[in-house]
């Protein structure tokens, strides 16, 4: 899949949105640096430890996938990249910011300038249209609202729904609805999109269509994708694949 | 306003709940207003009452006369100023249930008595005319418009109790005036016609009048005054008891009940009604949409933002119900007096408009707050069920 050129996010005029991507490489190269993490849930007296002293580098403009049994800690790994949690120990640095140690506010707005979320269940807010689902992240800037629209109209052309900006997510099919959840990751143009199983609630051809876009948005945008899946078709289309059994990594799958 | 429409569209989620909640809302802020004009009819008369107006009636009633030859000694007392009387009528106009009778209808001494209320504002020419005519009679310009008289027109009024010397029971009057009142709660309702005419004209009661009207000098001597009037008339026939205006409106409004009391009591129980209902809408609301917060959340909305959101939305529904509510309020109570005369002070004052706007931040503030502080509270990943 090819983005069409007129599609394209206007890098420039979004510059008041997200920092390129040169400018957030961490000192060894690596736009995302997980160093030493672990994480421990507890649950009553239990002590359930996710993640146990997990290492790991993205580039800048990497395809990851992330895979492994469920309950092995990927989502968690997912969100502690993202900001969405803190890590029990260790540290994350994402172009060159060490998140972990930032205030739940700073914490809110790095991850509106520089993260794009992709959900399994796409998770659109069912009273808002395509459109306005997709400005959410917008409403956080600056931008005027003509500003906002252009942005709004560009992500859906990105994703092909330019169509259905007007439609709520009930008159969309899945793959529609994750091509909006897609747009809305990408309309403030992030760095880094990190994707929860976007495929796991599509069939096969739905999903094809989401990897060929993701697939699109790194190699033609050069966006880094963090892809969580169960799905090895999926896995395929990643530049790089690492297996997560027990909270540790590996780069081949457990048997 | 760029978060307008998504407040707008989570109103719409629920259509129903939020109409019913709506209309609890809308309900509670008309009985706002039209009570809160209901307490002003009845504190009004206290409020605009003259500082330094002195009434003497009868020790026993009102409602007995006293000789006019009392009006000479009072005005001899010290203190006082200005002494006229007025003395109560109850016609009836057209029928019964015109309410006229609720209308203070009097004869009085024209001068001194628009002397004493200088704040009935009576066109010079009218009251010339008033003068000139012993038939003549003044209206206040609220009770002109409601029967449609105009200037010279004849005005035919029965008598309850007060028989002409030729038996007839029906009085004829001509409209010389209509006054205004000088503020918005002054009392432009009364009929007032000539005392000289009446006391003429009556078959019994002649020489008598029902109450005296004193204006004193200085407002902080009322008592010692009241005290002097009435101590001249001690072990008289007719002895006198002399209060202040406010104190005799208040008399009057206290025999109904405490007014203000009782509104207070039924508003506060209506409003609590109604925070109850819309707190649980807006509890609702929130528990309903946890996964929705979470990814705003996940958006990068901070937790101030997302508490800032519930609040709006609970401030929009309180705006939008209690809004309507106050408005129609206002129009049903700028219908009028809905007693046809017993109120005939009855409007929507601006400091009730002022505190049932507070009243609808309040309310969204107070149903908002708790689930604002739950929502803000909420951790991402544990509301995306995602770990």
């Amino acid at each position: 899949m090819n983005l069409q050129s007129n599609h394209r996010l206007p890098r420039q005029a979004t510059s008041q949105v997200a920092e390129p991507v040169a400018g957030l490489r961490n000192g060894n190269g690596a736009l995302v640096e997980v160093r030493d993490v672990h994480k421990v849930f507890r649950r009553g007296e239990e002590r359930i430890e996710v993640l146990n002293g997990l290492s790991l580098d993205v580039a800048p403009g990497e395809f990851l996938a992330l895979m492994g049994p469920s309950g092995s800690g990927k989502s968690t790994l997912l969100n502690l990249i993202g900001g969405l949690d803190r890590p029990t120990r260790g540290a994350i640095r994402v172009g060159g910011e060490q998140i972990d140690k930032m205030s739940d506010g700073r914490l809110a707005r790095w991850r509106a300038r520089h993260v794009g979320f992709v959900f399994q269940l796409y998770n659109l807010l069912p009273v808002l249209t395509a459109e306005r689902n997709v400005e959410l992240p917008l409403l956080l800037t600056k931008l005027s609202r003509a500003q906002r629209r252009q942005h709004v109209q560009t992500a859906l052309g990105v994703v092909g729904l330019a169509d259905r900006a007007k439609h709520f997510p009930r008159q969309l099919s899945g793959g529609q609805e994750q091509r909006v959840g897609i747009a809305r990751a990408l309309v403030t143009d992030p760095t880094l999109l990190l994707c929860d199983e976007p495929t796991g609630d599509l069939d096969r051809k739905a999903g094809d269509e989401i990897l060929d876009l993701l697939q699109a948005l790194n190699r033609e945008q050069g966006k880094a994708v963090i892809m969580v899946t169960h799905d090895p078709h999926a896995a395929a289309r990643a530049g790089r694949t690492v297996y997560l059994d027990k909270g540790v990594l590996s780069t081949e799958a457990v048997a | 306003m760029k978060y307008l429409p998504i407040l707008f569209a989570n109103l719409r989620r629920r259509k129903l709940r939020t109409a019913f909640t709506l209309l609890v809302i809308v309900i509670a802020f008309v009985l706002f207003g039209f009570l809160g004009a209901i307490r002003q009819a009845f504190s009004m008369g206290v409020d605009l009452a003259g500082a330094d107006r002195l009434i003497t009636t009868h020790k026993t009633s009102i409602i007995l006369f006293l000789p006019k030859s009392y009006q000479q000694r009072i005005a001899r007392t010290p203190g006082v100023t200005l002494v006229t009387h007025a003395s109560w009528f109850g016609g009836i106009y057209q029928n019964p249930n015109q309410n006229f009778q609720a209308i203070f209808q009097g004869p009085v001494e024209p001068a001194a008595y628009l002397k004493m209320y200088p704040e009935f504002k009576l066109p010079r020419d009218q009251f010339e005319a008033w003068l000139a005519d012993r038939e003549g009679a003044i209206v206040g310009r609220s009770t002109a418009e409601k029967y449609d008289w105009k200037l010279g027109q004849r005005i035919p009024v029965q008598a309850t109790i007060w028989r002409k010397k030729d038996g007839s029971q029906l009085w004829e009057f001509n409209l010389r005036g209509i006054y205004d009142g000088e503020q918005k709660g002054t009392d432009a309702t009364q009929f007032l016609f000539r005392y000289d005419y009446f006391d003429e004209a009556r078959q019994f009661g002649q020489g008598t009048v029902g109450w005296y009207l004193l204006r004193i000098a200085d407002p902080e001597k009322a008592p010692a005054v009241a005290r002097a009037v009435d101590d001249q008339f001690a072990n008289s026939p007719y002895e006198t008891k002399t209060t202040t205006e406010k104190a005799l409106i208040q008399g009057f409004a206290d025999q109904i009940g405490n007014i203000g009391l009782i509104i207070t009591g039924i508003l506060t129980a209506v409003f609590f009604t109604m925070l109850l209902v819309a707190g649980n809408t807006m509890a609702q609301t929130v528990r309903e949409r946890t996964s929705e917060l979470a990814v705003l959340k996940t958006l990068g909305f901070t937790n101030r933002k997302v508490l800032g959101l519930v609040l709006a939305e609970s401030c929009l529904l309180a705006v939008l119900g209690g809004g309507l509510g106050l408005l129609l309020g206002w129009l049903l109570v700028s219908r009028g007096d809905p007693t046809g005369g017993f109120l005939p002070i009855f409007f929507l004052p601006a400091k009730d408009v002022a505190l049932g706007v507070a009243l609808i931040f309040a309310l969204g503030l107070a149903t908002g707050f708790l689930p604002g502080l739950q929502a803000m509270r909420l951790r991402i990943v544990d509301a995306l069920r995602r770990v």
